[in-house]
């Protein structure tokens, strides 16, 4: 247990850092549902599946649409937004 | 020089965090009204997922106030993005695996969405996961074929009526002397799928609130046009 | 081996300096607003800690068996109410950054505050605020992005 916690918190945090150093904005999304999918599986370890079930549906799913819909309207769906 | 001054705030503020995080006791804490109400929560509610019976028994009226937050967060959203201009170009359909994919995907997640929907008193689940599901399977299609329009008639109206009943039923309790949205009709046998007297019931009418407004949302973001 | 607990307040304390960072250091209206979603991530998970146990049990009763120590329900229901808060108000500003680059047709921060002030400016019938009593920073940074 002591292991999987260690490793989904240190995969959580490169994560999170390569979202914001990422300069292709579909890869930091990735990153970033890389972060919500981890917290989903940690709050499973935590005996919370109720919020386990929100943050995979909520976190890792709905809100990476979210975000990929309002990208592509923004125009940085391809490289970074900076031609 | 702005870079600099950035990075000093986030040390000070890192090192007053972790001052703050060296004085909690990790893993210790006495968790008192959470003892409290796992002890009563099977013979006062019914539910036997206790996590249900905080949202809609004990903290009912939060959960009434946070609907209304995401209502006026879509609705802001809603009124920031505004109408599409009718000469916008529209993305193209989808291929044909794409499309039969969509067709066949959408009744398996309203069934999923419903499953979890109607049995969040029992299992981990309810009408915030059931809902985001049930607002995926509707905008699934309008992904395979962005022509298709959702109708916002329809999803104002369901939003409304889910709305308006949760109050209903909060006010049913009054009526009957209780306090504001009391679990009504009975308790009923602990795990069975009709238990928990009217708990199922305020969880459809979140689940088809919160997913009526998120699709509406996502239909609204994809309906709006694209820059490239 | 750092115990159990240690970890995961170390993973949400990550979280929420990661974002706050985030949030200060970037330019991009968009990478902000990633950088909101990992804070909020962040708060979530401490929320959850609070009262966190080790060795108790998921508060639902399965087939009649109640364990002897349950988690607490009540920072669990918080959490869930407040991630889907978060996604609403992700798709408010997500909305509103739309809007911005409508009308600016730039998301950068400094470049969308130019425009504000300008505007700002020209509403009032005044000249750009004095800058002579601005840092000298500005000055340069107003000097080369109008140039």
């Amino acid at each position: 247990m002591q292991w999987l916690v260690l490793v989904l918190v240190v995969v959580m945090l490169t994560s999170a850092v390569a979202v914001l150093v990422l300069k292709d904005f579909l890869a930091a999304l990735a990153a970033l549902s890389v972060v919500s999918l981890g917290l989903s599986v940690l709050f499973v370890i935590l005996r919370a599946p109720d919020v386990a079930m929100t943050e995979a549906a909520i976190g890792a799913g709905l809100s990476s649409l979210l975000f990929a819909l309002a990208l592509r309207r923004l125009g940085l769906w391809r490289n970074g937004g900076r031609p | 020089m702005q870079r600099l001054s950035s990075a000093l705030f986030l040390l000070g503020l890192g090192l007053l965090i972790a001052a703050i995080f060296r004085g909690m006791e990790f893993g210790t804490v006495a968790p008192i009204v959470g003892q409290a109400i796992n002890s009563a929560a099977a013979e006062q509610v019914g539910a036997a997922n206790f996590v249900t019976a905080v949202v809609l028994g004990y903290r009912g009226f939060d959960t009434l106030l946070e609907l209304t937050i995401l209502f006026t967060a879509a609705t802001a959203g809603g009124m920031v993005l505004g109408k599409r201009s009718p000469t916008a170009k529209r993305d193209p359909d989808a291929g044909f695996i794409l499309q039969a994919g969509a067709d066949l995907l959408f009744p398996l997640l309203v069934i999923v969405g419903l499953y979890i929907i109607l049995h969040g008193h029992l299992t981990p689940g309810g009408g915030f996961q059931g809902g985001v599901i049930l607002a995926s399977a509707f905008f699934v299609p309008i992904l395979a074929r962005p022509g298709t329009r959702m109708s916002h008639t329809a999803v104002s109206t369901i939003e409304g009526l889910a709305g308006a009943s949760f109050i209903f039923i909060g006010l049913l309790a009054m009526f009957g002397g209780e306090a504001f949205l009391t679990p009504l009709m009975g308790q009923g046998e602990l795990g069975a799928l009709l238990s928990a007297g009217s708990l199922p019931v305020l969880y459809l009418a979140v689940g088809l609130k919160v997913g009526s407004e998120l699709a509406g949302l996502l239909a609204q973001l994809s309906e709006s046009e694209a820059v490239d | 081996m750092p115990d159990t607990g240690l970890l995961l307040y170390g993973g949400a304390f990550g979280l929420i300096l990661i974002g706050i960072a985030g949030i200060v250091l970037s330019a991009h209206l968009v990478r902000i607003i990633f950088a909101v979603a990992l804070l909020e991530a962040g708060a979530n998970l401490l929320l959850l800690l609070a009262t966190w146990h080790q060795g108790a049990a998921a508060p639902i009763i399965v087939a009649g068996r109640v364990p002897d120590l349950m988690a607490d329900p009540v920072p669990q229901a918080l959490v869930l109410t407040a991630i889907v808060i978060g996604v609403g108000i992700l798709a408010l500003a997500l909305s509103l950054a739309l809007r911005v680059q409508r009308a600016y047709g730039t998301l950068d921060m400094h470049e969308v505050r130019r425009h504000m002030e300008q505007d700002i400016a020209d509403e009032a019938g005044i000249d750009m605020p004095s800058s002579s009593h601005a840092p000298a920073a500005v000055q340069t940074a107003r000097q080369e992005s109008g140039a």
